[in-house]
């Protein structure tokens, strides 16, 4: 699509610079339900995937900056996938999530099967009773860090930070803001058998908790 | 039969608005608020905001159905996963209410059975919009809406169910 100059030509004078496509379709002509599941090229995302790190690593100074960028740029995309995955939920099981656990199942189930076509692997809840706000997704082996080497002076960076970001903003958007972050915990010696494991840490906000405790009981 | 659809963001702040009246029984689709109603309708819309809080925990249904009352203004709320609120206010002729109390035509009783499913399969077809609208990449959260394509569609929503 070109970009035009606003108010240059007559026919702007009424729409303020609003252009329509010349085939008159919108995004709103185009249909929220997919008949099959179809999938995209992973050789293609890894291609778009690297070039969104290398983006988001311009200019930083360090290891974190760059994963809070990678977590911005996932943000989005979380609080947009919310409502489109409810909606293609069947009618009678389109609820908002309201409980921490619900939320955390419809994000390792509905998010992950749409995004990565399967299930997390795991999800646990931290069992340090000082962290009762912590939560953990389990991903043995994240599809975006499937072409990625990290050089062995960033072994800090787990580039699944992007999936984090997608998690938050799924998060925020329920009303449960949260900090996700992405941690690398497969061990590094030889026959481990997953050595990308990836753990997103979900820690919640104190009044998500506060919230919970109140109508987790009525 | 009047209505003022509003569509609220995360902050409380007024994403969308649109005005219409009924199309049903040889209704022509115009709003019949008087000046005064107008301004009003804004404020009695957004005090059942406080109600919609309390009921979005204890209602994991996204269509909440009527949650307020405000003299002869009836309030229906539907909220979006993204915690975006849907408010439909929808004020009775006084006539079709007072005559008519067991009719079953759409308005004429805002909590019948009829009238909730119509205001539901509006919803619905404004949430589909709205998903769409969402889905452009340029749109941020708790953006305005102000494509005129998306207001023709909740218009044509309307006056297909209400």
């Amino acid at each position: 699509m070109a970009h035009f100059g606003p108010g240059k030509t007559a026919s702007s004078k009424e729409q303020a610079g609003l252009r329509y496509p010349s085939n008159g379709k919108t995004i709103y002509h185009r249909p929220l339900h997919r008949t099959k599941t179809a999938e995209l090229s992973q050789a293609s995302f890894a291609y778009l995937f690297s070039e969104m790190v290398s983006y988001a690593q311009r200019r930083v100074t360090g290891i974190q900056e760059l994963e809070k960028r990678l977590n911005i740029q996932g943000h989005p995309i979380g609080l947009k996938l919310l409502d489109l995955l409810l909606t293609r939920e069947p009618p009678r099981s389109q609820t908002r999530p309201l409980t921490i656990i619900a939320l955390l199942h419809f994000i390792k189930i509905n998010l992950w099967t749409h995004l990565f076509g399967r299930q997390a692997d795991r999800l646990e809840k931290s069992s340090n009773p000082d962290t009762p706000d912590e939560y953990m997704i389990i991903d043995n082996e994240p599809l975006v860090n499937a072409y990625i080497s990290v050089p062995r002076e960033m072994s800090q960076l787990n580039c699944a930070a992007y999936v984090a970001g997608i998690v938050e903003g799924v998060c925020d958007g329920a009303a449960f803001p949260a900090r996700v972050t992405a941690h690398s915990v497969g061990g590094k010696e030889e026959g481990e058998m997953w050595p990308g494991k990836t753990v997103f840490l979900v820690k919640f906000q104190p009044e998500v908790l506060e919230r919970e405790a109140l109508f987790g009981k009525g | 039969m009047s209505y003022y659809f509003a569509i609220i963001g995360t902050q409380d702040n007024p994403l969308f608005e649109y005005e219409f009246g009924t199309s049903k029984q040889g209704g022509d689709g115009q709003a019949r608020f008087s000046e005064q109603a107008r301004h009003l309708n804004q404020f009695v819309l957004h005090s059942s905001l406080d109600i919609v809080e309390e009921v979005q925990w204890t209602n994991g249904q996204l269509y909440l159905k009527v949650i307020d009352k405000f003299f002869n203004n009836y309030i229906s709320c539907f909220m979006t996963g993204g915690n975006v609120k849907f408010l439909l206010l929808h004020q009775p002729t006084a006539t079709a209410a007072g005559a008519t109390r067991n009719s079953t035509s759409v308005g004429a009783n805002p909590t019948s059975p009829q009238t909730e499913e119509a205001i539901k399969n509006f919803f619905n077809e404004v949430y589909e919009n709205y998903i769409k609208a969402i889905m452009s990449p340029f749109h941020k959260v708790n953006m305005e809406i102000r494509s005129p394509v998306f207001r023709q569609r909740v218009a044509a929503a309307g006056r297909k169910y209400l």
